[in-house]
């Protein structure tokens, strides 16, 4: 392969049409007769509800229906979520929405207004009047989490480990730090909220939707609705902002077509900002107790890394929060164990690196804090305990070059410039502190579908049911594509966001890309070779003695003979050329078991964070950055280095910021507003120095290595570990907000 | 939103007698609309003012300012004479909002915004401001953004403005009129603590129209200082905030105006600290005393008893650099 596009900051195929506000979202969909829909959502955290008055609702000019528990179609009730059928991993609660008169959680959308306006929907949604008999609900994470109960492990997760005998260990150890930390529940705030246009035609069914997951949607939709897959069609060829929250089905997507079919019109339900915090999930709180031993030189003896987080009594996502601490240090005495909660409150979900971004600040805040103790420079004390294996099943790792990233995070940082001592380094009345986190984040492949053709005119066409989230999807594949077929960028096309294209990976995991990669790749191999069989086939092609031809400037060139794709198609009277890969889900899945119990494959990376605090009022600023990462090679520095950042960003929020307030006597969201959520601004974010290795993962396809997630994992952390180099305090409870730095 | 009627009257005479029972003027919308959407505010019909010729900035004969009401934040922020005289307020209108907000916000509608407590915003929960006699949930809830000073059992809600912090500072009067005629309203009247009437927010009557906001000359203001303290850089409401101007000759306080924001339950005039400060010695000591003494009168709850501390680390931090 001639490598003329991977690697290069390739501008994204879809930022003209973004930038002049072309490019059509799941609410940009016009049809005639489109109604609108709003939810009405539960006002207490568990009950019944006992009565609905809708008459002044249905007063408001312009509203179609109020569709309640008493008068909506019944929904197929979800089915159990089992990995034997992965798209039931998209269920996002099980509860049956309107089909029930139970409430589960404050917030639970209980009524649907359908107008002929978003206006006159909202307007009556909130004219809705419902009375309830509510009962007892258990809400509170911090008060409930003692009772935390143990994990289970499952063939995605395991939730405990254990090797030697970590708390002797720890009791043993001539340095030890033991700490508790906690992270507060977050609430997705992706640009465009959930968002969905359904279209019903008979027995067939088109969804627009912002969704990282088309597959399995369709599947659930087919299941709820009592319809054939094949009747229903996804189109999210763009999505606002994906970070898990459009992973799973919500229930504004089940109820925009709920609406649709009730009310025989194609509805558009968008849910408000505050809409998204009630029946969107987020991500778990957490409870941790991260415990560290060493001998007096830094080496590890004991690694113990506990943690409680929480579902709601009606679903939720599983986080796995100690996962790094299984890959990180090398310890002959580690224990770790997931415990949860359950509670009634919305379902949580993912949340980019659900379990590494808040795991990686509890364990490496504590590896920060031992450093301290043991008066050692905290990059030094990492590389003493650099593992040779993953150290609990002693898998090779594919890659590992955490040494490499600190050396050049390092030297790109300025970390020598660092004087150790807390409160030593000053700006005016700014207190500068330096602090370093590792990032990890495993790295993920799944099954996908594609089809590459050559057309006569020397085009070609990629098609996947990718889904672009705003990572630059298409454009990836593309100058994959261009590449491995010797084709200038500008003749491929990448059709994606459509679920009538071959089936693609979902957006998650950190996995698209090197997903889709692999099979892109395998399909244009197999179209040089037909293109190639065609040409030997074909009188007088200068291509009829070529065995292995090189692909570049549009077609196939050995030892100077050679024709373009479009001769060869010419001299063989064909049209085009079409190859298929991708390989089947119990195919893939075995390649995966068999994969891990081999390798031990991850994204990794330095994090460098420069803080100033105030001294008077304690509040922090970050105020520079630089991420150092290993992710394999990379396929375009641009698209890269953005979701790296943003990550990063992300990270930035996590520890300075974001924080869903849940009023612990009712279980609401206080907070369910861009106004009192904070999500960093532009001016919390520093310039950020972003660096790639760009050194192949031998085990990857084109040796790529996903990067969606690995960018916040350790940034929680970095940042912690700058504020207690500037104040020498140790802030243990996210968001590291000025109250916690105040003097005592 | 309920749906209303609109006029938008081109003379003062005629907008004043627009507003009735049920009406609402409107400015740069960016307060009122919000609450609108929230079903909070019902208006019947909307009177917008932004045709009204009130959005100069004027200088007044015996010196000092009148800034029309309808003088967009930004243009005031911008404006060279306040920057040059009050400083403060210039910072203070710069440090609200965003630059789109700013933009449309206007200098009336600033004054007359309502808080931003969430249990005041979410019809889900008791809120004595919104619904007279329902009860107060903020006071058992998260309280970090609520006031702790001006209190009462019935509300708890700070004021969000950061213009009327510096307006407070400086003395302001405002200009009212209504078909009864005009009147005067000296700043430190305008907003009215909470006690057992959260609901009724300002000594302005239903159909009173802020016409102007003027400043009187203010020779300690020229080298005033805003500074703000809150959870992000920017574009959020202030924890504390502190509106200062200090003249200090040989080492004495000749003259002091202070006032807090983000602790109030309105804009916050701390007439205890300059009464202290006055006169006395421009010490590190002395502003910490003057600040104790303001603060005195806190009524903390758990989520913002930590304002105490950082109003006084804020206060004496903008006071030592004003005295250089």
């Amino acid at each position: 392969m001639s490598e003329k596009y991977v690697g290069r900051p390739v501008d994204r195929l879809d930022g003209a049409i973004k930038t002049v506000g072309e490019a059509r979202y799941a609410g940009d969909h016009r049809y005639p007769d489109l109604a609108h829909a709003a939810l009405v959502h539960a006002t207490i955290p568990r009950g019944r509800i006992t009565a609905v008055e809708d008459a002044a609702a249905r007063a408001v000019p312009g509203v179609i229906d109020v569709l309640t528990h008493e008068n909506a179609p019944a929904m197929k009730p979800p089915p159990k979520v089992t990995l034997l059928n992965l798209s039931t991993l998209a269920i996002g609660t099980s509860v049956n929405h309107l089909a029930t008169d139970e409430v589960h959680w404050n917030g639970q959308p209980i009524a649907v207004v359908v107008a002929e306006s978003q206006e006159a929907a909202r307007h009556a949604a909130s004219l809705v009047r419902v009375t309830y008999e509510e009962k007892p609900a258990v809400v509170d994470f911090a008060a409930e989490e003692p009772n935390a109960v143990p994990q289970k492990s499952n063939a995605l997760q395991s939730a405990r480990a254990d090797k030697g005998d970590a708390e002797k260990a720890l009791a043993d150890a001539e340095v030890s730090v033991d700490l508790r930390f906690t992270t507060p529940q977050h609430s997705h705030n992706a640009l465009e909220p959930h968002t969905t246009t359904a279209v019903w035609d008979g027995d067939r069914l088109t969804v627009h939707e912002g969704t990282q997951s088309m597959a399995w949607t369709r599947r659930h939709l087919a299941q709820r609705f009592g319809v054939p897959e094949r009747n229903i069609r996804m189109l999210s060829p763009f999505v606002g902002g994906g970070f898990g929250g459009k992973g799973q089905v919500w229930a504004g997507t089940l109820l925009a077509v709920l609406a649709a079919r009730a009310t025989g019109r194609p509805v558009r339900l968008a849910l408000t900002r505050a809409g998204v915090h009630h029946a969107v999930g987020g991500r778990t709180p957490s409870a941790q107790r991260v415990a560290l031993g060493a001998d007096r030189d830094g080496r590890l003896t004991a690694l113990i890394h506990t943690s409680v987080a929480r579902t709601g009594r009606v679903g939720g996502h599983l986080e796995q929060i100690t996962a790094a601490s299984r890959h990180l240090y090398d310890s002959p005495n580690i224990h770790l164990r997931q415990s949860l909660v359950q509670l009634d409150l919305i379902a949580n979900t993912s949340m980019r690196a659900p379990g590494e971004s808040i795991g990686t600040f509890a364990l490496e805040s504590a590896v920060d804090e031992l450093a301290w103790e043991l008066g050692m420079d905290p990059i030094e004390l990492r590389m003493r305990n650099e593992p040779e294996r993953d150290p609990i099943e002693g898998r090779r790792f594919t890659h590992r070059m955490l040494r490499e990233v600190y050396a050049v995070g390092a030297e790109r940082f300025g970390w020598s410039e660092r004087d150790p001592r807390p409160g030593s380094m000053r700006d005016g009345k700014w207190l500068v502190g330096m602090g370093v986190a590792t990032a990890y984040h495993p790295s993920l492949q799944m099954p996908a579908s594609v089809t590459v053709r050559l057309d006569a005119d020397g085009g070609v066409v990629v098609r996947c049911a990718l889904h672009e989230i705003g990572v630059g999807a298409a454009t990836a594949q593309a100058q994959i594509a261009a590449d491995e077929l010797g084709v200038p960028l500008e003749s491929v096309r990448v059709e994606i966001g459509d679920s009538d294209l071959p089936e693609g990976p979902m957006a998650g995991g950190s996995a698209q890309t090197a997903s889709a990669a692999s099979a892109v790749l395998e399909a244009c191999r197999k179209l040089r070779r037909s293109a190639l069989d065609l040409a030997r086939r074909s009188a007088g092609s200068p291509l009829r003695g070529a065995t292995d031809p090189r692909a570049r400037d549009g077609g196939l060139y050995q030892d100077g003979r050679g024709e373009t794709y479009a001769e060869i198609l010419a001299r063989a009277g064909r049209d085009h050329l079409e190859a298929r890969a991708g390989v089947g889900m119990l195919r893939f899945l075995a390649r995966t078991v068999r994969e891990q119990r081999r390798w031990m494959k991850a994204a990794s990376g330095a994090q460098f964070c420069e803080v100033r605090v105030d001294q008077d009022t304690g509040e922090v600023r970050v105020s520079r950055w630089v991420g150092v990462f290993d992710i394999g090679r990379v396929i375009n520095e641009k698209t890269v280095a953005s979701q790296l950042r943003g990550g990063i960003v992300m990270g930035i929020g996590l520890a300075l910021t974001e924080e869903t307030l849940v009023d612990r006597r009712t279980g609401r969201v206080v907070n369910a507003s861009l106004a009192d959520y904070h999500v960093p601004v532009h001016a919390d974010v520093p310039r950020i120095d972003v660096h790639c290795l760009d050194d192949p993962d031998p085990t990857m396809p084109l040796g790529l290595v996903g990067v969606g997630e690995v960018g916040i994992t350790g940034v929680g952390a970095a940042v912690a570990n700058a504020v207690r180099h500037a104040t020498g305090r140790r802030v243990q409870d996210l968001p590291i907000t000025l109250d916690k730095l105040l003097p005592h | 939103m309920k749906p209303f009627s609109y006029v938008k009257p081109l003379d003062l005479a005629e907008a004043v007698a627009a507003i009735g029972p049920g009406a609402k003027f409107l400015g740069g919308g960016t307060n009122l609309v919000d609450l609108m959407r929230e079903g909070i505010e019902l208006p019947e019909t909307v009177v917008d003012v932004t045709g009204l010729p009130l959005d100069e900035v004027d200088e007044l004969p015996g010196g000092g300012l009148r800034i029309g009401a309808l003088v967009r934040n930004s243009a005031l922020a911008a404006d060279r004479r306040v920057r040059a005289a009050y400083p403060v307020l210039s910072q203070a209108v710069l440090a609200g909002a965003s630059p789109q907000l700013r933009n449309m916000a206007t200098v009336g509608g600033n004054l007359l915004q309502r808080t931003r407590c969430r249990y005041f915003y979410d019809q889900a929960y008791a809120c004595n401001k919104r619904e007279p006699g329902t009860g107060c949930d903020a006071l058992d809830g998260f309280t970090r953004g609520h006031a702790v000073l001006g209190v009462s059992g019935s509300c708890i809600a700070a004021h969000p403005s950061d213009m009327c912090v510096a307006l407070a500072a400086l003395d302001a009067t405002v200009e009212v009129q209504s078909v009864r005629g005009t009147r005067r309203i000296p700043m430190s009247d305008v907003h009215l603590p909470p006690g057992d009437t959260p609901h009724v927010e300002t000594a302005l009557a239903e159909d009173e129209l802020v016409t102007a906001v003027e400043l009187p000359p203010a020779p300690v203001a020229a080298g005033s200082r805003y500074r703000k303290v809150r959870d992000r850089a920017s574009y959020a409401f202030a924890l504390v905030s502190v509106a200062a101007a200090l003249e200090v000759r040989d080492g004495t306080v000749t003259a002091v105006r202070l006032a807090l924001g983000g602790v109030g339950t309105t804009p916050w005039r701390a007439r205890e600290a300059e009464r202290l400060l006055e006169g006395g010695p421009a010490t590190e000591e002395a502003f910490g005393r003057a600040a104790d003494a303001e603060l005195a009168a806190a009524i903390t709850r758990q989520g913002n008893a930590f304002k105490v501390p950082l109003a006084r680390a804020t206060i004496v931090a903008t006071l030592k650099e004003l005295a250089g």
